[in-house]
């Protein structure tokens, strides 16, 4: 079935005249017409575009014309990055009907690419949430067992993938939101340095912490879409001019000399045994293929207690300014009933926002507040410090950092909703890596007893996402 | 009891750069249309970003030097968080904790003519907001002007009266004028003012409660404004009350500052670092590259017209008021005028006309060397000077080179006495009575009839000639 094939794989047919962009799209339509109602990966699709940007690249590449690197390849896009002229809502009612005047960076790149895009994905509101259940348009499912969530916040993109409802995904990973879905969905999900792909056009949650990642079948393909997305963007000021290597280029040199370094810390309490000897058993994969492997410690950013602290802290204070602009004003919902100014503020945004995106605009102008800034805002940004400083003293003993990606494997609808604590804490593994800033992937290394899928983190140094994908393709391989 | 009267200035200059703070779209926003130049950005369209305009921060960097500001080589953008419709992103761009420059000083000079220094705190920049237009019972938003790049320039509370505020904030204009970093211009909106103000009994160290007083928006504003809220607080005082911490704004056609907020809830912006743009870190080279485009500043031209040109100190400041003058008249030198004739001629003739058109006088058709041949026609005695004020009317409404103006209208001046001597004998025989009162010694009527020869020979006549002749006539 072309629906299952990976990007890489499908491009060979499609070079070699074996499969036309059409079919693929179509097989991929097929499975979408048929899981949809289940899975809800979705928010938005545009299958008549689709199949006309198929037809129009499989016309081109007839006549023989240079085509991009993803040329007929169906993309799914997470609804947290602007398409322009095509509705984009962040999972959220206040934007339901907002459409975007100018197509986000990642997005320009990958349609430059020739990309097929297929429609957007949904996720949990403004991509606060780890279940994609806080999302205005239905909670999606988990295709490998639908009574299970996909992960979150990029849940839509990673059951898509999942479920061959797109051969590649772009999702975002804030805290986590691409990894932790990747590893309950059984894909590969990456989330680059910080500053490797441009932010333009992805609707901000929390600006330091945000960075757009590719969600695949496999580690070449994840190589493949990084390398399309990635690049200095003169429209992001943080975004860093540091040159794009061709990552499939060096992708399988394996791990012979490198050191992987485990952290004591990460294989604490609570830490479900399965995932344990799982972790252990990828690490024994790298030793024999020929990695020396390291005990290392991360005093700080080895403990979720600090690491989750401060990330909600750092989060939630960027989130609450950064969603003050949807007041009913200029975009997005307005309130059909006011009296006044303040009213129409205050009925727009508590009709639009959901409950998790209210807790966090509350607890993060709280942190902000006169008063508090010094003992939150303030003790955050001095324990990230803290945590960088952990990484970069890590990584002076090894190139590569493995670790679990979560706690748990995917936990079943509606079972932690009404628990935002317990929520919170699936990010414990996951957090620190956005506070660093530093590369990580989730490669899936094996299935629990239950037949769930447990993935593996493999964390880098910044702007090494050559030296990760080269440790995640081992850990493929060796699955 | 006599009051000391404290204020603190906080003036806003909109930069008079080409595109706005963190956007590409044009940085001009007078008389367009509602929301032409906008863009994601500027409108906070969700997933926009901001890119710090380079320009912005040197002109910036420039003010702080020229009010003698350390220049910070690390600096902050912090977001502002506060609710209004004017402000697309729910947050202002500004700086906090770290300002570009901090620390500085400025001489004003009062009306009375003397010199006063006022500290400066800080210099930093932020973006404007959006505009509110209401119409009836609805209120509709131009964001063209959201987002254009505003410096805030902070003093301490170091200025003691309106006539000082009025001083400084003229010495303000004058300085981004000088610097290319502003228009300076009130009416429009690119000079914005608050102040400060509190009063307290002479002698008396504790300030006074302070009351912020906005929508200075005008020189005048300033002063009345100042007056006003000044009298008020003493008003209260006296009556036996207490002044409150309050907001005001200055009703300009009521002539009255009225109050638009309490100030018992401290405002709690919630300032925290922009985390869409990078720290500016500024190298000790950068720093020289913008100290290097600094221009001559008034005061140091000034003083350099006193010392080179002979000029005295109130030509020189006439002169060196706007750059554009300065440079103007500097040029007249170059092209071989006297000093002390030139700049009266430009703060006379020529500021009247422009004054008459509002033209700019680096609109002006005139050339500065054109005027530096019409004085040197006048030293040389081939004009007289009122024919000169003729020639210069000409030059002005139909251009032209001043000696061709001369010769083509017959401007020359009469010196001949052989030529001259016919209308003065004219001049006395019809005014018989003055004529009589010069013969017995009474010199008042003479400018008279100097007067009357002149308008006979239609301002040619060399007055020093005819006043001999009338001289040598009646009294020789
Ligand atoms: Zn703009």
């Amino acid at each position: 079935m072309p629906s299952e094939l990976t990007a890489h794989a499908a491009l060979d047919l499609l070079v070699a005249g074996d499969l036309t962009s059409v079919d693929l799209t179509r097989s991929i339509l097929a499975r979408i017409d048929a899981s949809e109602a289940q899975i809800n990966a979705y928010i938005s699709l545009d299958p008549e575009r689709a199949l006309s940007v198929a037809a129009d690249v499989d016309r081109r590449r007839q006549s023989g014309e240079v085509l991009g690197p993803l040329a007929g390849i169906p993309l799914a896009i997470k609804d947290v990055l602007c398409v322009r002229g095509g509705r984009t809502t962040c999972g959220s009612a206040i934007l339901s009907d907002y459409v975007a005047p100018y197509d986000a960076t990642a997005v320009a790149r990958v349609l430059q690419a020739d990309a097929v895009l297929l429609g957007k994905t949904n996720m949990d509101e403004f991509a606060m949430g780890s279940s994609t259940e806080n999302s205005h348009f239905g909670p999606t499912r988990n295709p490998v067992d639908p009574t299970r969530v996909p992960g979150g916040s990029s849940g839509g993109s990673a059951a898509a993938v999942a479920a061959g409802e797109a051969t590649l995904a772009l999702g975002s990973d804030t805290g986590g939101s691409v990894r932790q879905p990747a590893s309950y969905c059984g894909v590969v999900g990456l989330k680059p340095t910080y500053g490797r792909v441009s932010r333009y056009g992805l609707i901000a949650y929390a600006s330091s912490l945000d960075q757009v990642g590719p969600l695949t079948r496999d580690v070449e393909d994840a190589a493949l879409l990084l390398g399309v997305v990635a690049g200095h963007d003169a429209r992001d000021a943080t975004s860093v001019d540091c040159p794009v290597p061709d990552y499939r280029a060096k992708l399988n040199d394996g791990v012979e000399g490198l050191k992987v370094g485990l952290a004591r810390e990460f294989f604490a309490e609570g830490l479900d045994p399965e995932i344990r000897s799982a972790i252990e058993a990828a690490a024994e994969q790298m030793r024999l293929a020929g990695a020396e492997l390291v005990d290392v410690s991360l005093p700080v950013a080895g403990h979720p207690e600090y690491c989750v602290a401060c990330y909600y802290v750092i989060a939630m204070a960027e989130a609450s300014a950064n969603l003050s602009r949807y007041d009913g004003v200029k975009f997005g919902h307005r309130t059909a009933d006011a009296d006044g100014l303040q009213q129409m503020y205050h009925r727009s945004r508590s009709e639009g926002f959901g409950a998790e995106v209210k807790r966090r605009i509350m607890l993060g102008t709280y942190v902000l507040s006169a008063g508090y800034y010094d003992a939150y805002y303030r003790k955050a940004q001095q324990a990230r410090t803290l945590i960088r400083q952990d990484f970069d003293r890590a990584f002076t003993q090894c190139d590569l950092l493995l670790s679990p990606v979560s706690p748990t494997t995917a936990f079943r609808l509606g079972e932690q909703v009404d628990d935002p604590l317990t929520m919170y804490l699936n990010d414990i593994y996951t957090v620190s890596v956005n506070l660093a800033g530093i590369p990580g992937i989730s490669v899936p290394v094996t299935t629990a007893a239950d037949g769930l899928p447990i993935g593996a983190q493999l964390l880098a140094r910044p702007f090494e996402e050559e030296v990760l994908l080269r440790g995640a393709r081992v850990l493929e391989q060796s699955s | 009891m006599n009051y000391e009267t404290v204020i603190g200035m906080e003036v806003h200059v909109e930069l008079h750069t080409q595109s706005k703070m963190f956007c590409r779209c044009p940085a001009h926003h007078f008389q367009i249309g509602a929301n032409e130049h906008v863009c994601p950005v500027c409108t906070a369209q969700p997933g926009a970003l901001p890119v710090i305009n380079g320009r912005a921060i040197e002109l910036t960097v420039m003010t702080g030097m020229a009010l003698g500001c350390q220049i910070r080589p690390h600096s902050v953008f912090a977001r502002k968080n506060y609710v209004y419709p004017d402000l697309p992103k729910g947050y202002q761009v500004s700086q906090y904790e770290l300002p570009l420059c901090e620390h500085g000083q400025v001489v004003i000079h009062t009306s009375d003519g003397s010199r006063k220094q006022i500290a400066i705190e800080r210099v930093h920049l932020e973006e404007d907001t959006g505009k509110l237009v209401h119409q009836g019972n609805a209120s509709l938003v131009d964001y063209n002007r959201a987002g254009v790049p505003l410096m805030e320039i902070v003093t301490d509370a170091s200025i003691r009266s309106a006539d000082e505020a009025f001083a400084y904030v003229q010495k303000i204009r004058q300085l981004v004028r000088y610097l290319g970093a502003s228009t300076g211009d009130m009416e429009k909106g690119a000079m914005r003012c608050e102040a400060n103000i509190s009063v307290r009994p002479e002698g008396s160290q504790a300030f006074g409660t302070k009351v912020e007083v906005k929508n200075l928006n005008s020189f005048r504003a300033v002063r009345n404004a100042i007056d006003y809220e000044v009298q008020r607080q003493i008003e209260v005082i006296e009556e036996g009350g207490t002044v409150r911490q309050v907001t005001m704004g200055w009703d300009e056609g009521a002539a009255t500052t009225k109050e638009q907020r309490s100030k018992e809830f401290a405002d709690d912006y919630r300032y925290f670092p922009e985390p869409d743009l990078l720290d500016v870190d500024v190298t000790d080279e950068w720093i020289d590259g913008a100290r290097s485009q600094l221009p001559e500043l008034p005061d140091e031209r000034a003083a350099r017209f006193v010392e080179s040109f002979r000029l005295s100190a109130d030509d020189a400041a006439m002169m060196t008021e706007d750059r554009a003058v300065a440079d103007w008249f500097e040029q007249v030198i170059a092209a071989g005028a006297e000093p002390a004739t030139a700049a009266n001629w430009i703060s006379g003739e020529l500021f009247r006309r422009l004054k008459d058109t509002e033209a700019a006088i680096e609109d002006v058709a005139l050339t500065p060397a054109q005027l530096a041949e019409l004085i040197g026609l006048i030293t040389a005695g081939t004009i007289s000077g009122s024919a000169a004020k003729e020639v210069f009317a000409v030059m002005w409404d139909e251009g032209g080179g001043p000696t061709q103006i001369v010769e083509a209208r017959g401007l020359q001046q009469v010196s001949d006495t052989g030529e001259l001597e016919s209308q003065v004998d004219a001049v006395i025989a019809a005014q018989a009575d003055a004529a009589d009162k010069v013969r017995n010694g009474d010199d008042k009527p003479l400018q008279f009839l100097m007067g009357m020869v002149m308008r006979a020979t239609r301002g040619k006549a060399n007055p020093q000639v005819v006043q001999q002749l009338l001289r040598d006539k009646l009294q020789g």
